[in-house]
């Protein structure tokens, strides 16, 4: 029977994915990865700096020019 | 003015970027060049039929495969640093940045999720021919890739094809083929993935140099090291001339950054390339910590005026020159240009207060003040210590010539790979083979030499002549960004860690009949 488009689609990936061997591996060092870099470090240690203190553009704005031209 | 700034906090930010940068660009490289060599040997396979070269391509492809899955999205955190750490420099660059990165991102996302796929699962599953399109089409999306972010990188070290918008204090892009084309973008490209090319050949060459020293696989090791030399020194040619384009361009755009590469502290006419040199630890101008002489030094006479400019007389300005001026040459003294530099940033101030009285006549003087000296903004910055506008320039000049030197050395060592592959003596070459092993540090510090050379060279610049660095920084705590400097040291540590046990193991195991991904 003719597969249709996804389900190739769906199990060229699946097969691809079973047949792995050295790849297993890095899937699960790709996946830690990630989760250290999007759940840990991004929503603990990097939060955007503009964004988190400031509610507009304008706001913003007015920050970033007040940083640039203060005596200091 | 600068006395004011918190050194520390600048000094760890730009070591936190730096150590990510500088560990990201351990995998790109070999990603960029291993993908044209693998490309190379499944033609050869399509091609001639020959169940061998199918046997080195999946090798290969094992390696780039590890390669590529550790060092995938480490560049993701430089992304986060703009937020967190340089929050005026991301404001500051406005769509500028942000349009390249995001044509990377979209790119890199639908070349990794489709043609990558069918590289590594696809064996057996879709034709021989459209197997071949994709491993080419990876090795060409990978480059593409790295051309976004270069054109970013390059906008920073010559800021073109933009407005400064004194409303917002944001650059908006008014001509797109400017910033995308601009000499500095393609000289900066074109070098740096012809550099990565070359690096992937190095690691193929000194690989397979292992598998002949243990006497293994033999047959595979001399025709990985077949096309590895041959594309190696093709592209090792490349990188010379694209070397030769890039100094081109930085000496006319950057040449504060020319003169450091080369320890040039007066200007001269048919200028000496420094080949070999010891630069003096101590300072030899008593106003100015940053100006160190020779101790040593081994010249070629008038080559350094050969390449900046093709003529043998040309005159190099010099870091004194560049400094002080040197009305002969058109050169402006630093101190006018940190004049007008403040006129802008003091225009700046007086807009925002004119917008907030409504005294439009005044928002339109001050705009006009910030037009005619815009191109002098981040001097402005530096008052009475221009002495913070030379880079480091030891350091400038050393990785400079590491570079220069090594590039040049993995020329001749492909040309006698060539030859000793030719007259079929690589298998008992000891010497050679041994050398072709260390021959893969030396090109990665070949590589990190050329990073730092182009963008400690540019200091105090994060965007060059607009934004130093120092201006560039979110008000953190130094605590804080010293924890992710430490977080970031040990997790890319891991990562390189668990990449070598991988590689090495998977060396060490070598070729398979039919081996897995």
């Amino acid at each position: 029977m003719k597969q249709n488009i996804f389900t190739q689609v769906f199990s060229f990936y699946y097969e691809g994915f079973r047949s792995m061997t050295v790849g297993r591996t890095l899937w699960l060092i790709i996946l830690i990865k990630l989760f250290v870099m999007f759940v840990i470090l991004k929503l603990f240690f990097f939060p955007n700096f503009l964004k988190t203190n400031f509610e507009t553009d304008e706001q913003r704005s007015d920050y970033v020019i007040e940083q640039l031209t203060k005596p200091k | 003015m600068i006395e004011a700034f918190d050194f520390s906090l600048i000094d760890w930010s730009r070591g936190q970027f730096a150590l990510t940068a500088m560990y990201h660009w351990i995998f790109v490289p070999l990603t960029l060049g291993l993908g044209f060599i693998i490309a190379i040997m499944e033609s050869i396979y399509v091609r001639t039929g020959d169940p061998a070269w199918k046997r080195i391509t999946k090798f290969w492809m094992t390696i780039f495969g590890i390669n590529f899955a550790i060092g995938v999205a480490t560049g993701i955190i430089l992304e986060f640093e703009f937020g967190t750490n340089w929050s005026n420099y991301s404001w500051f660059v406005g769509d500028i940045f942000g349009a390249p990165l995001a044509i990377e991102g979209i790119m890199a996302f639908f070349l990794e999720t489709t043609f990558i796929a069918v590289m590594f699962f696809g064996w057996n599953k879709v034709s021989k021919g459209f197997h071949l399109l994709s491993t080419w089409l990876v090795a060409f999306g990978a480059s593409l890739s790295a051309l976004w972010i270069l054109v970013a990188n390059a906008w920073m070290q010559m800021p073109v094809g933009m407005k400064f918008n004194p409303e917002t204090a944001r650059n908006e892009m008014v001509n797109f083929w400017e910033v995308l084309f601009s000499p500095m973008a393609m000289s900066k490209f074109t070098h740096t993935i012809s550099s990565s090319y070359l690096l992937g050949a190095i690691v193929v060459i000194g690989i397979s140099a292992w598998f002949l020293l243990k006497k293994r696989h033999q047959v595979f090791a001399k025709r990985s090291i077949v096309v590895a030399a041959v594309f190696g020194l093709v592209t090792s040619a490349f990188t010379v001339l694209t070397g030769d384009f890039s100094a081109k361009v930085i000496a006319k755009n950057q040449p504060m950054k020319f003169a450091a590469f080369e320890g040039l502290y007066h200007g001269q006419r048919g200028a000496p390339l420094v080949a070999i040199g010891v630069v003096s630890s101590t300072p030899s101008d008593p106003d100015n910590e940053n100006i160190k002489d020779f101790v040593f030094k081994i010249e070629i006479p008038n080559f350094l005026s050969y390449m900046a400019f093709s003529d043998f007389n040309a005159f190099i300005p010099g870091i004194k020159d560049l400094m002080e001026g040197n009305e002969e040459h058109g050169i402006m003294p630093a101190a006018e240009k940190i004049s007008r530099g403040k006129l802008a940033i003091d225009a700046l101030a007086e807009y925002k207060q004119a917008k907030i009285a409504g005294n439009m006549a005044k928002q339109a003087e001050a705009q006009q003040i910030i037009e005619e000296n815009f191109k002098y903004f981040g001097y402005g910055y530096f008052g009475t210590n221009p002495d913070h506008l030379v880079p480091n320039v030891p350091l400038t000049f050393y990785s400079f010539h590491i570079m220069v030197a090594l590039g040049f050395w993995f020329l001749l060592f492909f040309a006698i790979v060539l030859v000793l592959v030719y007259k079929d003596k690589i298998a008992h070459a000891r010497f050679w083979l041994i050398l072709a092993i260390v021959n893969i540090p030396l090109a990665y510090l070949a590589s990190q030499s050329g990073w730092v050379t182009a963008e400690m060279g540019r200091q105090p610049w994060v965007i060059q002549d607009l934004m130093p660095t120092m201006t560039a920084v979110s008000h953190l705590d130094a605590n804080a960004v010293i924890t992710t400097f430490i977080l970031f040291a040990v997790v890319f540590t891991t990562l390189l860690i668990a990449e070598l046990k991988i590689m090495f193991k998977t060396i060490k195991n070598g070729p398979k009949s039919e081996g897995g991904n």
